[in-house]
Parts: structure tokens; C-alpha cells; sequence
């Protein structure tokens, strides 16, 4: 709980302004662009942004007055940069500013596309992505592509290999594959946060198309990953995707069929694919806050400053979930809390009643020291909850051990026994001559 | 010894000074109960006086790591009997409530600094009459005065150092004086108060652990057992003896029981040792046996300073002439001897050779040194004056009230009378002044360089002479308890957890009464992994800072680098992965450019070494100088990756390092 209200805390500045811990979703967001002729042919997905409450600033890349903060503080909430082969940002943008925005909490959707410029190259390996090195190259896929009217190079993809995840992608099961025309990239296996949203087919690999492979191309198979999700342990949400043209309204609007299938949708899934991730990406689902907790002795209400070994306790503590427009209880079978003193002594699984709030109830350990209550929950697609409490816990007083035990009645008895006999022998020998 | 003989001439004049108006000559009787009195009370004042150094010198305070910890006998509380005797803070609490009784307000923590000394006084009450008891007067004052300033008591005893044996040592004594009583007059009052004596010893030492069976199934107490098991025997064969009047039945009988008692007592031991009932051996009583057990089997037994097997120096500097003295008192002893004089060489050769074991328990020996030593210094000065005395060689003193042994001795001297025997006489008997001024500016010396330095604050001598004051440890604590958040974690070697505790105000990961041995491993495995390793095993405690100690700049040994090989086998013994012979170069401990290579990577070594490449600490000598080992180190170059400096003290001796956060986006 502490470390939470920490973050808070050197969150305050931008909460104020904007993304209070009450209101998650952002608000304020940055799109850079390489041309504004982007903001008519892209225009359905930032329509969608715009009718769920996003006020979207659009700058091009390259103008010299952009900032991301002003006075220490950030204006925007988000970034969304659609500008792959810019070089060099306008105005004091770089690409360590970026990464301090996102490290200060806030989220960025970076769309690359063949030829990607250095720069986004850089913005993409700090986030545990790399592209592929050949500046040419494109996913290239000759069983898995998106069957047009012309025989083409099969780049353009029909993928429907998706994270399994209804918190990333909605519970809405997207039916059609997603098209996808770009640069594909692999992740980091350093980087422990990056998730593969959307990966090539095994018969995919990244070469370029108009040359001869005469060498094996370095990305090949579901290694390969067209659109992957980073949820930094701020939980900052980073979106980064090969292609830029798969937010296009040509994509969006264009029917798909994959070869090979039967089946030809009037409409391919980038739409929902995109409008779910980025509803994720910008904190309108997924987002979990755990608020009051609280823990007594079994019969009793006031927290205690600390605990006796062996007490009887209940725990519990308030899980909510962010819905874009409210918070509704969080319902899971999976939170567990952890009495914690360098290992946990206790780790349980708690209970809920349906309407946030999760409880259980234990017995403190055998052992006295300075635990933690810790509540430490990360799930897939989920913001990280990482509650711990300090709380002392002390051994009995000597007036808190039972009286009369069992294993002590021989000595009872010998005690009284030998009174007894003194008195009788002292009795017998003064009295009896 | 001093004081005796500065003492009996100031008596004299007091003496005169009082006795001239009324013209009125004491009897001799009289004169001698004035000055073993004055003698008696003088010295009283100086055992007091001589522990006070450190509170003239540095302020009223308390010093050792563990008697923080028995000065704040925290709200968490320790379970008694088990991690805490309970003896000296209820000393403390009853003089405090007495003072308080007389209208003194003094603050607990005055008398917490000078239960010691006060204690340390009585001591020498005790020590005159239990001399007294087991030979004469005379050596009752001569012990009092060799007690009263022995280094090797007032190490353990000196203003602030609030600890178990300030107290205990007067218990001891004093039980050990109470049961020679008893013995020697046979009275019930005398036993009783012996048995008290006794309640009040392991009340405040660790003799006694009261919950539980343990005095009945550890190991360590068979041989109490045993020995009183063997009373009963004995006095049942003397009771069936005295019912037997015949001689022939009763060795018959005598045969049988011994026999059964032995094979009985046998198998009953052996029964329990083999089912468990009997605990085994500690492994603290087998190295007070055999002084490599430790070091080959329990490193953290080993690791501790007081528990290793003391060196010659050490018995010099802490008994001086005592330790020529006692042989020859051993001598006296066993020409005069009795149950008191028996039960005292028994108390000092036993303890002589365990002090020999382990250096703590030089404590143990010294009141049986000082006594044994008293009767050598008090019989030979004795013997000479009676000498030096005499009128003619012939004439015999009459005053001589001893023992027969006493009188044949005195007798032998004058038979055997040789030429220049009064000259030779007043040469020894000055020697052996000398020899005991000796003494007592030895004594001198050594309380005030040695002993009366708390070890949280540290002196040294600056070039010129001048003493030097290092307060780093009272300087990091603070700042750890003013600059970190309130509940931060800070990691570091479990000697300073306490002091961390009391003066920081911080949860410390292991400290003086850590007991899970795999804590304290885990710590050590820590401090002697690369950074990256470290890291996640500090993630895993939760750690927010490291304090580490280190004595490059200052010259300071006792610190973490010289502690570091205790860490490496403590860690080691727990978790293979830690090997000793990774830190060493051909067995050899090194921090210069031979050193082995984990031993320069390893995060003490970062931590201790951060940024020391940089610094010149002596005149002539390269940067990175290492001033406590006396080399140049051998990585300047220290990167710290997953943690920053967060504070170093003045004197470097007290470095603190904050744990970063793990990385936003990987």
C-alpha cells in the first residue's frame, strides 16, 4: 500500500491536471504524424478515439513546436507516433524524452513501417522490441497471405494469430483475420514485459520482397511479431506495430479472405483488432486499483499496531476495475495475499464477495518479526497491484501463556504432594514419641 | 597492590592524626581493622573510578553492539528465558527504582552505564572475603586490589558497556563465596544464600535457559547430572553402612550397587542419546573442547571475534604479572590444602584453560587468577616481612597466629636462616613493589587506550599525537534515520543490526539475535555475489539500502572487507554455490591487483571500494591506498549498476547504498 501511495505521490503532478487514479483512461493525447494527409486516410481510428473522449492534438513530427511538457509538466497523456521514417523530432523531442514520458506513467502507440528511421528503431529497442535490420525488408507470408485481386508479392498478411487475452482484446471474439502490410520485429528475451498481440504464421518470414533470398532471412516463423504490447511496471502502455497502413481506412474498411480459407469476410477484423488494443492501451480496460485495505484481529474491528504469533486475523482489501467510464468490481479466484517476512509464512488465496471486495481470514505464524501483508497480482493484460503493509509481530508476554498445561500436572502434583507429606511427616516425628 | 601500600600509610597518619589529642594508642587489633577498612573502601572508590575513562572521555553512553540491545528491550519483546536473561535489566530497573525511592531522578540510562562499574565494585567486596575465606585477610585485600583493576574484568566491565557479565561475574563470585562458606561452616544459611547467589547468576547470564526440558536433556548438563545422580549413591551406601555392621556384607553390597549405579546411569544415558532424548552436544561446547571444531564445522560460531582461541598476547595483556603470580599461587594452595583452597584450583585451572579456548572467556578465568595471585603476592610478602622483621635469627615472632603449615613454614625460614637473609629480603620485597606498580600502571595504560573506547565511537592518534575522534557509525545512523523513509529496510552485516536498530530507527535485515542461520547466510551469499546476483537476492529481502563499514581511509581493521571471509563461509555453509577458494589467491586473502578475480567483483567489494580510486588517503602513496590492509586495491574502476551511493560518512568509515528500483520498461 505504501509503495502504491508512493507512485501516487510522485504521480500528483500529472494527476491533477489530467489522470487522476479516479479517472484511468487518458485524456490529452499527442499524435505526431508525417503528413497531415494521414489524418484524412487514417481518420475511422482516430474518429473512434475522438468518440470515446480523447481530445487528440495533431502536430507533425518534424514541427518545431511540439513539446511533451511545459514547466516539469506533461501536457499530454499519450503519444501516438505515426511517423516511421521520421529522423528527428521538432522542437526538444527526442527519443530519451519519449522514454521518460512513458517512464513517468504515460502511454505511446508507436506504428513503424519498412524503412522505419533510426529513431523509431531506437524508441522500439528500449521497449524491448527490435525490428528487423534490413531497412527493405517486409513480413513476407506465401501461404498466409490476404488473397486480392492481383497475384501480388504476399506481403500483405492476413493474420489471425492472436494473444489470447480478453482484457487486451475485448471479449468480443474477432472473427476476421487482421491485414497487415510492414516490418515485422521479434522481442527482446531479456524483456519480460513484452507480449507478442499479434505474430506472423509459421510459414512467414522478413526478407525483402524484391530481391532474391539468397541469404536465410534472421526473422522466420511465429518468432516474428507484427504487433506486440509492453505494460512497463509503472503500467505505462506501450502499443508498437510493423505497419502503419494496417490503421488505415483502406485496411479497415477492405474485405479479407486468407488463402486457403474458404471463407471471405466482408470486412477484416482491423477495426475491432485495433480499436480493442487501443482501448487497452489507453487505460479503458485493464486498469485495476486496490483501495482499503484493511485487517483486524477475528472480532475485532480497529486495525491493530501489532500482532501477537498465533492471533486469528482477517484481511481484506477492495479490488475495483476501470470500465473508460466507472469503476465496477473486479471479480477474480485469483488474488492471493502473502504474509511475508523475506519468505511468506502464509500465502492464501482470497475470497470475494462479487462486489470488489476480496477477504480472508489466518493465523499468524508461529514466529515473530516484521512481516508484510503483501498482495502482490499481476495478470496477463492486467495492471500490476503490488500492496504490502508492515506490521510487528511479537511473541507472547509472559502473562499470555496458558496458566495450567497439561504436561505440567506431575510437577503440580509433586509440588503439592511433597507440602503434603512435609506437613505430615513433621507432624508424625514432632507428635508421636 | 598500589593502593594497599599508598593506602596503610595514609591510615597511619589518619590514624595519628586522631589518636594524638587523646594520647590514646589503639590496640593493635584495632589499628589493623582501620586500615584493612580504609584499604577496603579506597579500593571500592577504584574500581569505580578506573571504568569511568570512558565516560570522562566521551559522554555518558552505552556502547557495545549487544548492550544496545539489552538497554532497548524493545516492544516486540524477546522471549525470556529463551534469547534474553532477564537478570541484568532487573538490576538495572531496581537500582533506578531505588534511586528513584531517595528522591534521585536519574535517568535509566545513568544507571544502565554504571551498573557496570558499580558491579565491578562490589566485585571486590566479594573477592576480599572469599580470599579471605580460603586463606587469610591479608590476601582478601591483595585480590580485592588486583580485581579491582585487572584489564582482563574491566574489558567486559568499564562505564557503558551494559552487558550480561558485568553483572554476572559478581554473581559468580559471589556464589562461589557463599558455597566455600557453606562448605567451610557447614551451615544451612550460608547454602541457602549460595543457592540464591546461584538463581541470580543464570538469572543474568546465559547459564540457564528456563523454559522447556533442556536441563534435563541437552547434553551439556549430563555431567551435572551425572555428579548428582553419584551423590544419591554415595549417601545411600554410607546410610546402608551405617545400618550394616558387617564389613564383609557391606563390600559385597558396596560391589553390586556401584556396579548396578554405573551399568544403570549407562545405559540410561545411552538410551537417551540414541533415541533423541538427549540432545547432542552445541557446537558452541564442542569448540570450548577442541578449539578447530568450529572453524572446520560452524563458520558462525567461529566468525565471532570472542569465540576464537586466545592468542599469548592477549593473556599478557590482559593478566600482566598475574599470570607469573598464579602458577606460584597454585603452589601455595597445594601446600596448604583444604576444600577452599581444593575448590579453588579446581575453579582456576579449569577456567585457565578454557580462557586458552576461547578469548571471552578470559573473563571466567580472571577472578580465579586474581585469587590464586592475591595468595602468591600476599603469603610471599608474608614470608619476607616476618623476614625483614625479625629482630635476631633466632628470635622467633610470636605474633604468628597461623596454621600449623603456616607456622612450620615460618618455622623452616628462620631454621634455615642464611647470611644477607634480611637484605635479601628487603631486595625481593621491593621487587615484588615493583613488580605489582607494574601492575597497576599497566592496568592504567591498558583501561584507558584499550578498553574505555566505545566501539561506535572510535579514537585514534593523529601525526602529531593528538587523539582523533571518528563518530562515522553515530553520523550514518542518524542519517539513516533522517533521511530514509520509515520503513526502509537496510541491509548489512548482522554486527551492526542492532546499533542500526536502537540508533537508526530502521528494520534491519539480520542483527546480533538472529537465530535462522539461513538469514544470516543469505546475507552473507549477498555480499559476496557479483552486483546482478546480489540484486535479485536483495529484490527477494526487500532491501531498500546497504550499509556496509569499511576502514580503508582511516586505517580502521575491524571492518567489512576483514569481516568479509566470515560472510563468504557463513554464506557458503548454507548455499554451495559460495566457495571459499573463489576469494583467495593460493589461499591467501588479497584486495590489491593479485586478488582473485570474484573477490574484486563481488558487491562488498564494490560497495566497500566505490569511488576509493579516486582518493589519495596518505602522503607518498598511490590514490586508492588501502589504508587498513596496507596495499593499493586492485579494482579501481567500480561501476554500480543496480545500486547508487546514497551516503558515505565523514571518515568513509560507514558507507550507504540505496537500492534501485528494477527497470521501468524490461
Amino acid at each position: 500500500m505504501s509503495k502504491l501511495i508512493l507512485l501516487f505521490l510522485a504521480l500528483i503532478p500529472l494527476l491533477c491536471s489530467s489522470f487522476s487514479p479516479e479517472t484511468p483512461s487518458d485524456r490529452r493525447v499527442l499524435v505526431l504524424l508525417d503528413d497531415f494527409a494521414l489524418k484524412s486516410s487514417h481518420s475511422l481510428f482516430f474518429n473512434s478515439l475522438k468518440s470515446r473522449g480523447f481530445d487528440l492534438h495533431f502536430h507533425l513530427a518534424d514541427d518545431p513546436k511540439i513539446a511533451l511538457q511545459r514547466y516539469g509538466q506533461y501536457l499530454f497523456d499519450a503519444l501516438i507516433l505515426f511517423s516511421p521514417t521520421i529522423e528527428r523530432f521538432g522542437g526538444s523531442v527526442d527519443a530519451a524524452a519519449i522514454l521518460d514520458f512513458v517512464d513517468s506513467g504515460h502511454d505511446l502507440v508507436v506504428a513503424a513501417d519498412s524503412n522505419a528511421s533510426d529513431l523509431i528503431r531506437e524508441i522500439a529497442t528500449e521497449c524491448g522490441v527490435d525490428f528487423d535490420e534490413d531497412p527493405a525488408a517486409l513480413v513476407v507470408d506465401h501461404s498466409g497471405y490476404a488473397v486480392s485481386a492481383t497475384e501480388g508479392d504476399h506481403t500483405l498478411i492476413a493474420s489471425d494469430d492472436f494473444i489470447k487475452s480478453d482484457v487486451i482484446l475485448g471479449s468480443k471474439k474477432i472473427e476476421a483475420p487482421v491485414l497487415f502490410q510492414g516490418i515485422g520485429h521479434s522481442l527482446n528475451p531479456t524483456n519480460s514485459l513484452v507480449l507478442k498481440v499479434l505474430s506472423a504464421s509459421p510459414s512467414a518470414f522478413s526478407a525483402n520482397p524484391k530481391s532474391k533470398v539468397t541469404t536465410p532471412p534472421s526473422l522466420t516463423g511465429s518468432s516474428i511479431s507484427l504487433v506486440s504490447v509492453i505494460q512497463a511496471r509503472n503500467n505505462a502502455r506501450i502499443l508498437i506495430s510493423g505497419s502503419l497502413s494496417m490503421f488505415s481506412n483502406r485496411f479497415f474498411r477492405s474485405g479479407v479472405q486468407k488463402a486457403g480459407s474458404p471463407i471471405k469476410h466482408e470486412k477484416s477484423g482491423n477495426e475491432q483488432f485495433l480499436n480493442e488494443l487501443s482501448k487497452w492501451v489507453f487505460h479503458e480496460r485493464g486498469h485495476l486499483k486496490a483501495v482499503n485495505v484493511q485487517h483486524h484481529k477475528v472480532g475485532e474491528a480497529n486495525e491493530p499496531a501489532i500482532y501477537r504469533i498465533n492471533d486469528n486475523l482477517e484481511y481484506s482489501v477492495e479490488v475495483y476495475e476501470w470500465s473508460g467510464s466507472a469503476w465496477e468490481p473486479y471479480v477474480a479466484d485469483d488474488v492471493q495475499v502473502q504474509f511475508y517476512m523475506m519468505s511468506p509464512y502464509v500465502l492464501k488465496t482470497l475470497s470475494t464477495d462479487g462486489k470488489g471486495r476480496y477477504f480472508t481470514s489466518f493465523k499468524v505464524p508461529d514466529v515473530y518479526g516484521v512481516f508484510q501483508f503483501k498482495v502482490e497480482y499481476e495478470k496477463l493484460g492486467y495492471t500490476s497491484l503490488s500492496l504490502a503493509k508492515q506490521i510487528p509481530v511479537r511473541p507472547f508476554r509472559h502473562n499470555e501463556y496458558e496458566r495450567f498445561i497439561p504436561a505440567a500436572y506431575p510437577y503440580y502434583g509433586a509440588a503439592f504432594s511433597m507440602m503434603a507429606g512435609f506437613f505430615v511427616f513433621t507432624a508424625v516425628h514432632l507428635y508421636s514419641k | 597492590m598500589v593502593v594497599t601500600s599508598k593506602a596503610s600509610p595514609m591510615a597511619q597518619d589518619l590514624l595519628n592524626s586522631f589518636s594524638l589529642p587523646k594520647t590514646l594508642k589503639l590496640k593493635t587489633k584495632q589499628q589493623e581493622l582501620l586500615i584493612r577498612v580504609a584499604t577496603l573502601s579506597l579500593i571500592y572508590l577504584l574500581a569505580f573510578v578506573t571504568r569511568l575513562f570512558s565516560v570522562l572521555r566521551y559522554e555518558s553512553m552505552i556502547h557495545e553492539f549487544d548492550p544496545y540491545f539489552n538497554y532497548c528491550t524493545t516492544p516486540l519483546g524477546r522471549i525470556v528465558g529463551g534469547t534474553l536473561y532477564p537478570g541484568l535489566m532487573l538490576t538495572a530497573v531496581a537500582i533506578h527504582s531505588l534511586l528513584r525511592l531517595l528522591r534521585l531522578a536519574v535517568h535509566i540510562r545513568k544507571v544502565c552505564v554504571l551498573t557496570a562499574p558499580f558491579f565491578a565494585s562490589n566485585t571486590t567486596l566479594v573477592a576480599y572475603f572469599f580470599a579471605k575465606e580460603v586463606w587469610d585477610s591479608g590476601a582478601g585485600l591483595v585480590a580485592a586490589a588486583l580485581i579491582a583493576i585487572c584489564p582482563g574484568y574491566i574489558s567486559r566491565s568499564v562505564a557503558g558497556s551494559y552487558d550480561n557479565e558485568g553483572v554476572a561475574i559478581f554473581a559468580l563470585l559471589l556464589t562461589f563465596y557463599l558455597f566455600v562458606k557453606a562448605v567451610n561452616t557447614g551451615s544451612l544459611a550460608w547454602s541457602l544464600g549460595s543457592a540464591f547467589g546461584y538463581f541470580y547468576m543464570v538469572s543474568a547470564w546465559g547459564g540457564y535457559v528456563f523454559v522447556g526440558f533442556q536441563h534435563v536433556q541437552s547434553g551439556e548438563h549430563m555431567a551435572a547430572m551425572g555428579v548428582f545422580f553419584l551423590l544419591q549413591v554415595f549417601f545411600f551406601l554410607d546410610w546402608v553402612r551405617h545400618l550394616l555392621s558387617d564389613t564383609k556384607l557391606f563390600q559385597a553390597f558396596l560391589r553390586i550397587t556401584v556396579t548396578s549405579a554405573v551399568a544403570v546411569g549407562a545405559v540410561a544415558l545411552g538410551v537417551g542419546m540414541a533415541s533423541g532424548y538427549i540432545s547432542p552436544w552445541t557446537g558452541r561446547f564442542y569448540s570450548l573442547l577442541d578449539p578447530t571444531y568450529a572453524k572446520d564445522h560452524i563458520p558462525i560460531i567461529a566468525s565471532v571475534s570472542e569465540h576464537q582461541p586466545t592468542a599469548w598476547s592477549s593473556f599478557m595483556f590482559d593478566f600482566h604479572i598475574l599470570l607469573f603470580l598464579f602458577p606460584a599461587g597454585l603452589y601455595f594452595c597445594f601446600k596448604r590444602l583444604s576444600d577452599a583452597t581444593i575448590f579453588l584450583v579446581m575453579y582456576g585451572l579449569t577456567s585457565m584453560y578454557f580462557a586458552g579456548v576461547m578469548v571471552r572467556l578470559i573473563l571466567v578465568a580472571t577472578p580465579a587468577v586474581c585469587l590464586i595471585s592475591a595468595i602468591a603476592v600476599s603469603a610471599t610478602v608474608k614470608n619476607l616481612t616476618r623476614l625483614v622483621r625479625a629482630k635476631s635469627p633466632s628470635v622467633q615472632s610470636g605474633s604468628s597466629k597461623g596454621t600449623s603449615t603456616a607456622k612450620g613454614s615460618s618455622k623452616g625460614v628462620v631454621d634455615n636462616s642464611q647470611p644477607f637473609q634480611k637484605n635479601g629480603a628487603i631486595v625481593l620485597l621491593l621487587g615484588a613493589f615493583y613488580l605489582l606498580s607494574r601492575y597497576a600502571i599497566h592496568c592504567t595504560w591498558v583501561t584507558s587506550e584499550a578498553y574505555s573506547s566505545p566501539s561506535i565511537v572510535l579514537a585514534a592518534r593523529g601525526a602529531h599525537g593528538n587523539r582523533v575522534i571518528f563518530d562515522d557509525y553515530r553520523e550514518a545512523y542518524f542519517w539513516l534515520r533522517q533521511n530514509t523513509p520509515p520503513d526502509a529496510k537496510v541491509m548489512s552485516w548482522w554486527d551492526y543490526g542492532y546499533q542500526i536498530t536502537a540508533m537508526g530507527n530502521r528494520t534491519v535485515i539480520v542483527d546480533n539475535n538472529t537465530w535462522n542461520n539461513t538469514h544470516i547466510a543469505t546475507v552473507g551469499r549477498a555480499m559476496s555475489s557479483y552486483e546482478d546476483e546480489a540484486y535479485e537476492i536483495m529484490r527477494s529481502l526487500d532491501v531498500d539500502y546497504v550499509l556496509v563499514v569499511f576502514g580503508g581511509v582511516t586505517g580502521y581493521s575491524s571492518d567489512d572487507i576483514n569481516k568479509f571471509l566470515w560472510m563468504v563461509r557463513i554464506g557458503g555453509g548454507v548455499f554451495p554455490v559460495i566457495k571459499e577458494p573463489d576469494y583467495l589467491v593460493n589461499g591467501e586473502y588479497r584486495v590489491d591487483k593479485g586478488a582473485a578475480p570474484k573477490m574484486l567483483n563481488c558487491l562488498m567489494y564494490k560497495l566497500s571500494y566505490y569511488r576509493f580510486g579516486e582518493l589519495t588517503t596518505e602522503y607518498g602513496k598511490p590514490p586508492g591506498y588501502d589504508r587498513a590492509r596496507g596495499v593499493e586495491i586492485g579494482n579501481k574502476d567500480i561501476k554500480l549498476e543496480y545500486l547508487e551511493e546514497a551516503f558515505t560518512t565523514q571518515n568513509w568509515i560507514v558507507r550507504i547504498y540505496k537500492v534501485k528500483p528494477p527497470k521501468n520498461r524490461w
